[in-house]
Formats: C-alpha cells, structure tokens, sequence
C-alpha cells in the first residue's frame, strides 16, 4: 500500500499550487476564508481565470475543451482549490449537465452548449425539485406538451440554488403520465427569459438569498433542446446525479474549515486560556479531526478505485453522508468557539463595502450564518437517509 | 496511490484465512480457554508453519516480512476468524527480543509475553513500580505486572522495571524463573490473561534488552496490531449481521426490509470503512517519524474503540434475543471487539494522547 501521490501527481501539484499563488486574487480568497457574500461579478471573474487557463471543464474530454485530467489530477485540483479558498465554480453546467450532453446529446446540441460553457455566455441552474417532492424525484409535475416544433411547459420548480443569476434551466418535465412514474419524463433545456417564466427568491433561515422558486406558465421551448429522446429523462437525471455526489464529501472544504476553525480556537479564550486548550472542546476538536482523517484515506480509497477503473456509484452515498455530518459539525464548532458572539445577526457584514466597526471579533459575523447554510448539505442532493437506502440497495444488498 | 494489499501479502492471507477457517473453530477457542495454558497448542504450530508468526518479523530477524501492512494483513486476518492465540503478545515481545531467541518463537517453539501494565498504570505503561536493583553482575526484579495477555502459556516474560537510578528498563525473564508467582484467568472475551507477581527474581546481567524506545515501538506495533484485527472482526460481524437481516423473517417478510434496521446497518458500513482508513493512516505513518506515527495511532486507535463497540453493539441489536446468547458466534465476535477496547488504551486515553501529540507539534 502506498498513500503517497505519483512524483507526477506530485509535479501536478506543485503546478496547481503555483497557478493558485500566482493568479487567485487574494480579495476573492480572503472573501471565501471569512465566509462573506460572493458576487455574481466575483464568481464570474474567478471562472473566467480558470477558463483562460483551461481549468474551467479539466474533467471534460480534450475534444470538448477540457483538460482530460485523470480521476487522481482532478482530486488533487478540487483539494488544492479549496485549501487555497477559491470562489466556486457553479457546478449546474459545467460539472452536472455537461457529462448528460457530451453522453446523451446531439452533436448539434454539444456544438452549441459546451463552447458556451467554457466562454460563461450561459449561467446555468438546476430544475429537478419541485415543492412537494423532496427527494422523490420520479413525482415531477411540471408538464411539457408538444405543440408542432415547440413544448410548452407550464409548472414549479424550486430549491434552484443561484436561479437568480441564471440565464438557462435544464428540467426535468413530464411528457407522458400513461406508464410507470419513472416513465414520461423528459429532460428539457428552458431559456428563462423566455416569457411565462418567472424567478421568486426563497430566503433561508440564515437571511441569504441562494434559492429560488421557478414558474413556468405557456413557457414555449424550441423542441431541438429536447435533450437525448423524450420519455428518457430519468436515465439521464440518474447520469446526473452520480456526477453530482462525487464531490459532495466537500472533502476540500471541511479541510479549509477546519484550519480556520483551529486558528480561531486559538484566539478565543475560555477561562483565560485558548480554547484550543480548553479539555472538552479540544476533544470536540480532536473527534471531528480524526474523523476527517479517516474521510480523507476513505476519499482517497475510493479515488483510487475509480482511477484504476471501477465506477464509483454507491461508495459517493458514504462519502457523502460522512462528508456532510462532518462539515457541519465543523461549522456547529465554530459558532460554540465565538461564544456569545454567535448571537448578532449583521447581514450588512457580509457584503462588500463593508467597513464598520465589527461587533465583537473581526471574523464573527459569517459564522452562524455560515453554520445555518450547511444545514442543508445532509438534506440537498438526495437527503442522507435517501443515501442510506442507496447504500442499503447497491452495497449491503438488503 | 495504491490501496492494494500486492501480491505476497495476498497470497499469505488466503493461505491463512483458507487454514483458519478448515482446522479453527469457536468450539476450539472455547475449549482452549477454559484451563491453562489458554490456548490451542495444535493451532499455534500450524500458525508457525503458514508462517503467520514468521510475516511479523523483518529478514534480518529471521522473518519474512515485518512490515506495518504485514502485521495489518495478519491481525485482520486473524480477527476474522477470531483467533485466540498468543500472537498479539508474540509480536510485542517478539519486537524487543534478541535475534538468537526469536528464532525460536518464530518456529513456533518458545511463546513470549510482554508485562508492562501495573495495577496502579491504567494504560500509561510508563508508570512503572517495578524495581529492578543490581545484584552482582545480574539483577534482582520486585513487582507486580497486571493483565498480562496469555501470561500462563508463556514460556519467556518481558517485563519492565526502573532500576535505582529511575532509568526504565525492558528485561526478559523465563516464566519458570523462582519468584515469579502467576495468576491465570479467563477474559471477558474468551482468552486468558494473568497477574504476575514477581518476588526477588534473579536475572542475569544481559536480561536487560531495551529500555523505553524499544517498549515504545513494541506498543506501538501492538496498537498497530489489534486495530487491524479489530476491523477484521468488524467486518465479520457486518456480514453475519447482513446475513441474518437477509434471512430472518417477521411480519411477513425479511427484517432486512425494514428501513430502521437499513439504515442502522449503513451507519455500521460507513464506520467499518472509516476505522479501516485509520488502519491504513497508521500504518502508513509508522516507519516515519515518532509523532507522526503516534498521533495516527492515537487517532487510530480512538477510532476503533470508538467505532469497533458501536458496531459490536449494533450487531448484538439487530440480532434480537438470540443476539444475547452464548450458543451464537456473534456474541464472540462482539466481546473481542468489546474488549480490544482495553487493549492498549480505550478510546478516551487515546483521544487524550491525541490532543497532547497535536498540540506538541
């Protein structure tokens, strides 16, 4: 057994690094370690640096632009990137629709979106949720009609993560409700400044706006951005969704957070002394360390059985689920480490131009905002429990 | 990366568990450790002859193998089968005797133990009352040594003591020695362990054959040893449980259709996988530098505690009532991986050490 990286790996790495030092500006890096609001405009310019460098898509096939990395290279990416606290990149297209296109679409299709992709002409956002549905993905409702060369869909979608910003919306949408529930569902790719589409914010519990509500009513839809036959979304959909959890351990991230986490430890005081020091949160701290320790070999395990050909399917449920608990334990840590602190509510902190006198330490005012966003990592992308039956069907066969 | 175990290691496990699981039973195990000397004299030479024993020690020592991922191999593959054997024991003390003794004990002809708990230590085994004083060119050794694994089936003894001037010291003591009083009994998890007494044992000069780096290292390998064998155990139990879920029926159908039990048993999954990657963190680790290598065995060991008793007592639950009686394998299986929590430090020592060592770093 070996856990050490290749000396190309590792020359990969070193290459990572180096393009991170070199072109992250540290004004996004410091925004994303504090936890403050990104702009649609700081998301924007971070992607457009990646695409310049040909980073953008780095898991996609070389003929379409990307970078053809292996399984191993793009690990090695999506860890360096988070220690060095990139913005994100908004996943929808690039990471989940695109592997659908470039495996179900026409050429036609795969001409006109990727390109687009990699220059950022189109924000992309998801419309699988439906209010109602929850995880159950087969109960969509939303209902697309053909109506010579257009469908006119009329329906709600919801829980669209940056649906604000977007431009387009891939769909799941039913077009026949004759057979099974899996059965008519189509997937569709809807321009939503079309008319008849409207985008209503949700406000979560942490004050943020990140969701949406989506309606459709007589939204028509050029029936050439059908995506593969109709009557076949769920398979696609299904495509997706095992794109989707291979990088929702947020492995990465909760590395990040975890360093942050032991350096405010250091600076919060219990008792006069660091609360690094103190017995019963430094075991607090020691228990979600290890425990990230041990995702990351599990991580790693499952990386290298995926590079050396197996399909990672329902190993990403695991890693999911203890991925998720342990972000979020990291994040509950954090707001016990502010102490009362953890009380005020300063949405203006976040927000660019800021520059009052913080309330109480400087790093204060994302933290339990923070900590109430992440609540939602056990309950989006397939709740943990859906994860748990995933698991319980493919691995424990029960 | 590789997380393959190569070629060699293979071909000795699937010797080994083939071996174990055609001559080896609980039957056996139980039987062994109702008397004295606790186990399976058959099953020990058939160890020794696979070369079990022989996979523990590095060429120069006369084995054929003594790497952390050999030692890994082994234990997990003794675990699975639920070997009661001193074999723990054999690599601990087995790692600080001289070359010319372990010769022996490879053939599988001389069983050693290692003695370094006292009553008074819990699981810090550098608190030593034992004394060792100078008595001409030999030795003379006072104390008491607690829960010393297979103490009874051991034909040579290492155990520790400080000598006059505070220095702690490693010396080997043959168990026939006068003054050593042994006190045999059965463990909670079916083997046998004993306190020793020792009351004026003489020894000579050269009994002396390490002091605290080599009884680190001996620890060290042992922790290294028993998480690896807990995991195997683990694993058993997952898939006798799964076995059970599949085929039991109430209310009409298999219980393992009930989404309570589902769920319970992905949990049991996900543990199973994390411990066995803090297996592997440690014994990556080992041959680096000494706080890296106790800080992933802390970690390692905290993590089986922590996990080998939940899945021991998750087992115990989805298996009902017959989950409680001795007649069933499992109850076996869930006292081992109960009782290795024990071993070595629990997970609350090791938690503890884990924080020190970060911190120190």
């Amino acid at each position: 057994m070996d856990l050490a990286y290749t000396p190309e790996e590792e020359a990969f790495r070193a290459e990572v690094r180096t393009f991170l030092a070199e072109e992250l500006p540290a004004r996004l890096s410091d925004k994303v370690r504090g936890g403050r609001n990104l702009s649609k405009a700081d998301i924007q310019e971070w992607q457009s640096i990646l695409s310049r460098k040909g980073w953008l898509a780095p898991h996609w096939p070389a003929e379409y632009g990307g970078a053809g990395w292996s399984v191993t290279q793009k690990f090695i990416y999506e860890q360096e990137s988070a220690l060095a606290h990139t913005p994100p990149v908004i996943p929808f297209g690039l990471n989940m629709l695109a592997p659908v296109l470039i495996k179900y679409g026409s050429e036609e299709q795969k001409a006109h979106w990727l390109p687009r992709m990699l220059r950022g002409d189109d924000w992309w956002c998801q419309g699988y949720s439906e209010p109602g549905a929850g995880s159950d993905l087969a109960s969509v409702r939303t209902v697309a009609v053909r109506d010579g060369d257009h469908y006119i869909v009329n329906g709600q979608k919801t829980w669209t993560t940056m649906g604000q910003h977007a431009n387009m919306i891939f769909c799941l949408v039913r077009t026949d409700n004759s057979g099974s529930r899996q059965q008519g569902i189509s997937f569709l790719l809807v321009d939503m400044t079309a008319p008849g589409v409207e985008v209503r914010p949700i406000i979560t519990l942490d004050g943020d706006h990140e969701v949406n509500e989506i309606f459709f009513t007589d939204v028509r839809v050029p029936a050439e951005n059908l995506l593969g036959e109709e009557g076949r979304g769920w398979t696609y959909a299904k495509y997706l969704l095992t794109y989707e959890r291979t990088s929702m351990a947020g492995l990465g991230q909760s590395r990040a957070a975890l360093g942050w986490l032991k350096q405010i430890a250091q600076k919060e005081k219990a008792n006069g002394v660091p609360l690094a020091r103190d017995p019963l949160f430094a075991a607090r701290l020691a228990r979600v360390e290890i425990a990230l320790a041990n995702l990351q070999t599990t991580t790693m395990r499952v990386v290298a059985a995926a590079a050396a050909g197996g399909a990672p399917g329902a190993e990403s449920s695991m890693l999911k689920i203890r991925g998720t608990e342990i972000r979020q334990e990291i994040s509950s840590l954090t707001r016990r480490a502010i102490g009362p602190y953890a009380q005020p509510f300063l949405p203006e902190a976040l927000e660019d131009g800021h520059n009052e006198e913080p309330v109480g330490p400087d790093y204060a005012a994302p933290i339990t905002p923070t900590y109430l966003n992440l609540r939602k990592l056990t309950i989006f992308g397939g709740s943990n429990e859906i994860q748990k039956n995933i698991i319980t069907k493919a691995i424990l066969d029960l | 990366m590789d997380f393959t175990l190569g070629e060699d290691r293979q071909a000795l496990v699937d010797v080994l568990s083939r071996s174990l699981r055609e001559r080896y039973s609980i039957a056996r195990r139980r039987a062994a450790a109702k008397e004295t000397p606790g186990h399976d004299r058959e099953t020990w030479g058939q160890l020794a002859e696979i070369g079990a024993i022989g996979a523990l020690f590095d060429e120069a020592r006369g084995g054929f193998g003594g790497s952390p991922f050999d030692v890994v191999a082994v234990f997990e593959t003794l675990g699975n089968a639920l070997v009661g054997e001193p074999v723990l024991a054999t690599l601990m003390a087995g790692s600080v005797l001289p070359t010319n003794v372990l010769e022996a004990v490879i053939a599988g002809e001389t069983i050693p133990t290692i003695a370094l708990y006292e009553p008074q230590s819990r699981y810090d085994w550098t608190d030593v009352q034992t004394r060792a004083t100078t008595d001409g060119d030999g030795w003379r050794l006072n104390g008491a040594k607690a829960v010393v694994s297979f103490g009874e089936a051991a034909d040579l003894l290492v155990v520790s003591a400080r000598t006059e001037d505070g220095t702690f010291g490693l010396f080997v003591v043959p168990a026939k020695t006068e003054g050593v009083e042994i006190r045999g009994y059965a463990t909670n998890d079916g083997q046998r362990a004993a306190d020793i007494r020792l009351i004026d044992v003489a020894a000579p000069g050269d009994a002396r054959i390490g002091g605290e780096q080599e009884a680190a290292r001996a620890v060290a390998l042992g922790t290294l040893a028993v998480c690896a064998e807990s995991v195997g155990i683990m694993t058993w139990l997952k898939d006798t449980t799964l076995e059970y879920l599949r085929t039991r029926v109430q209310f009409g159908a298999p219980i393992g259709r009930n989404q309570a039990l589902q769920h319970r048993m992905a949990e049991v999954l996900i543990e199973i996988e994390q411990s066995r990657s803090a297996v592997i963190n440690a014994a990556a680790a080992f041959d680096g530098d000494t706080l890296a290598r106790d800080t992933a065995l802390a970690a390692a060991k905290y993590s089986i505690g922590t996990n080998a008793t939940r899945v021991a007592e998750e087992s115990i639950q989805l298996h009902g009532g017959i989950g409680m009686t001795a007649e069933l394998e499992l109850s076996h299986y869930a006292k081992r991986a109960i009782m290795i929590d024990h071993d070595l430090g629990d997970a609350d020592h090791h938690l503890s050490r884990y924080i020190a060592l970060t911190a120190a770093a």
